[in-house]
């Protein structure tokens, strides 16, 4: 079986990120970037298939400027056997994103293409549908379980409701939650031996695909700030802070 | 230009669901020719829940079978074809899982870009929306001249009150259903406490309650009150509480009146989902916890102190 994972770089998670005074965005210079960890979670089950023989090939994709290698480097070292960067300076929109996937699935055609089910930054969890939606494939959001076998995948899915489980004809796209598994730490030999292995670059023009009619943004801003909190010392202030607000 | 909005519906077991009542009011924003569509099987008692939502003045119901289950592969084309045949320049979703797995997809069949998370109504193609986990908020200005999909953030808007008269009629598409994706289960556990996203009080526990079994005494204390019971991703990730209980950036983001959480920290993924409460009450023995900052009153002590003594408190 073959796997396409797609990678994203995004500011780290641990970042408090800071806005532009100018409302231009967010600032990302400077500022520490990693895969986007769903991402993460995404690569660390195709290798997990890949070691226990399920998978014979994981190939990681992704899409942006030069120094999306990093995160393309990192796939590899957790075991993808190659990667392909489609190269492009332009902030790519999960429309196109999911056009330049299209392409790619149709190139490499891949038993299962997994994903995170959102990235970090900009929380549109819309990349995933679109491209099994570009594709005409099943699509199976929210992973915290998935079983291969006998050209289907049975994926547990994390609903409002609860679990729903689905059952989808392979190929299919399937995106993955926080509690599918939980990535390994990479080691220093795995990072060395990645070094090696093969990216191809890709210009963004040289695939024939189309960029999508962008959503512009106008501008960002800081999110309005709860102030005025108060600090009590007993149960009994709290209740009467409660009280006094008829909320209990 | 008028425009014309349709609003798919979220149900489950038969019955409407509240955010669909949200979609509808930040719908009216937009402009004030709404419909609800409602995609199910038996689903005329949540088509007749729809038209008494104010502000819709047609519900279509597509009762088929195939409708039993949400499934995006099966709902989305019939969505598509649906909107396109009636002429509508806005199509809209709750960001409940319905909506966040279904909207995308129909966007991408109409090859159109889709804004999630509307928080904010500027202009029939400006919208405010949240990035970063909330910590910044973005104008966005899509194309016009297109269709126009996206989700709702629901925790933004209250629901459509239930006395209106819009009509219902049956309705049918011409899209053709794929058979690669097939409904196996749905486990769900039963509860008689408030639904965890519409409550208006919710208490929630973290890593702090230590264990499932502790998790009893949150239980009861909600159950005192009245309240929904939420968890962090720490709770849930260490078992202590299903899934479906998680408050935060992944999970669901909630606005009750009240907000009350024991031995959570704060990460700001657990803050993006309580930023719309009225009221944060926070208990955590770590003076310095980041809840604190966000928190409307905050009390520092042993949470199985401070539980039994406010249960007590209440009687």
């Amino acid at each position: 079986m073959k796997i396409l994972v797609s990678v994203k770089r995004a500011i780290d998670y641990n970042v408090r990120i800071q806005i532009a005074p100018d409302g231009s965005g967010v600032v990302k210079n400077g500022v520490k970037h990693s895969m986007n960890p769903f991402d993460e979670i995404a690569v660390e089950q195709a290798i997990r298939w890949k070691e226990d023989g399920t998978a014979t090939e994981v190939v990681a994709v992704a899409i942006g400027d030069d120094t999306v290698a990093e995160q393309l480097r990192t796939a590899l070292a957790f075991g993808c056997d190659r990667a392909i960067h489609v190269k492009t300076d332009d902030d790519v929109q999960p429309l196109t994103a999911a056009r330049v996937f299209q392409a790619l699935a149709e190139r490499e055609s891949p038993d299962l293409f997994l994903m995170g089910k959102q990235a970090i930054d900009d929380d549109a969890n819309q990349t995933g549908q679109m491209t099994a939606a570009k594709l005409g494939w099943p699509q199976a959001t929210f992973a915290s379980k998935i079983e291969l076998g006998d050209g289907r995948a049975t994926v547990t899915r994390e609903v409002d409701a609860g679990l729903e489980t689905l059952s989808v004809d392979l190929p299919a796209v399937v995106t993955v939650d926080l509690r599918l598994n939980e990535p390994r730490y990479l080691k220093l030999p795995n990072i060395m031996k990645a070094k090696k292995k093969p990216i191809e670059d890709m210009a963004f023009d040289e695939l024939g695909v189309a960029a999508a009619a962008p959503i512009e943004t106008v501008t960002t801003k800081a999110p309005p700030k709860r102030g005025g909190g108060v600090m009590v010392d007993t149960v009994d202030e709290l209740v009467a802070k409660l009280k006094e607000k008829s909320l209990i | 230009m008028s425009h014309k909005i349709l609003v798919i519906a979220d149900h489950h077991d038969g019955q409407l669901l509240d955010a669909t009542g949200r979609a509808v009011t930040c719908a009216g924003q937009l402009g004030a020719d709404i419909d609800v569509l409602v995609l199910a099987h038996d689903g005329q008692a949540i088509a007749d829940a729809a038209a008494r939502l104010a502000g819709v003045a047609r519900v279509h119901l597509v009762d088929n079978p195939a409708n039993e289950h949400p499934m995006a592969a099966t709902l989305a084309p019939q969505i598509v074809a649906f909107a396109a045949d009636g002429g509508y320049s806005h199509v809209l979703g709750p960001n409940t899982t319905f909506g966040k797995d279904l909207m995308p997809r129909v966007a991408a069949l109409a090859d159109v870009p889709m804004v999630t998370d509307v928080m904010a109504v500027h202009g029939p193609y400006e919208f405010d929306r949240p990035i970063y986990a909330g910590n910044a908020i973005t104008t966005v200005r899509a194309p016009e001249g297109q269709l126009l999909v996206a989700s709702v953030r629901c925790a933004s808007y209250i629901a459509a009150a239930a006395n209106g008269h819009a009509s219902v009629a049956p309705a049918t598409t011409e899209a053709e259903l794929p058979d690669h994706t097939r409904f196996v289960s749905l486990e769900h556990a039963e509860s008689d406490r408030p639904d965890l996203q519409t409550a208006s009080k919710v208490i929630s526990g973290g890593r702090g309650v230590g264990s499932e079994e502790n998790f009893r005494i949150v239980y009861d204390f909600a159950d005192k009150i009245g309240a929904a019971v939420g968890a962090s991703r720490a709770a849930v990730d260490a078992g202590y509480v299903p899934n479906d209980m998680q408050v935060g950036q992944t999970g669901k983001i909630i606005s009750p009146e009240l907000y009350m959480c024991f031995g959570i920290s704060g990460a700001i993924q657990h803050l993006a989902g309580i930023k719309d409460a009225g009221t944060i009450v926070a208990i955590n023995k770590d003076p310095e916890a980041p809840i604190f900052e966000i928190a409307d009153i905050g009390l520092v002590g042993d949470l199985f102190e401070i539980i039994p003594a406010l249960d007590a408190a209440v009687s």
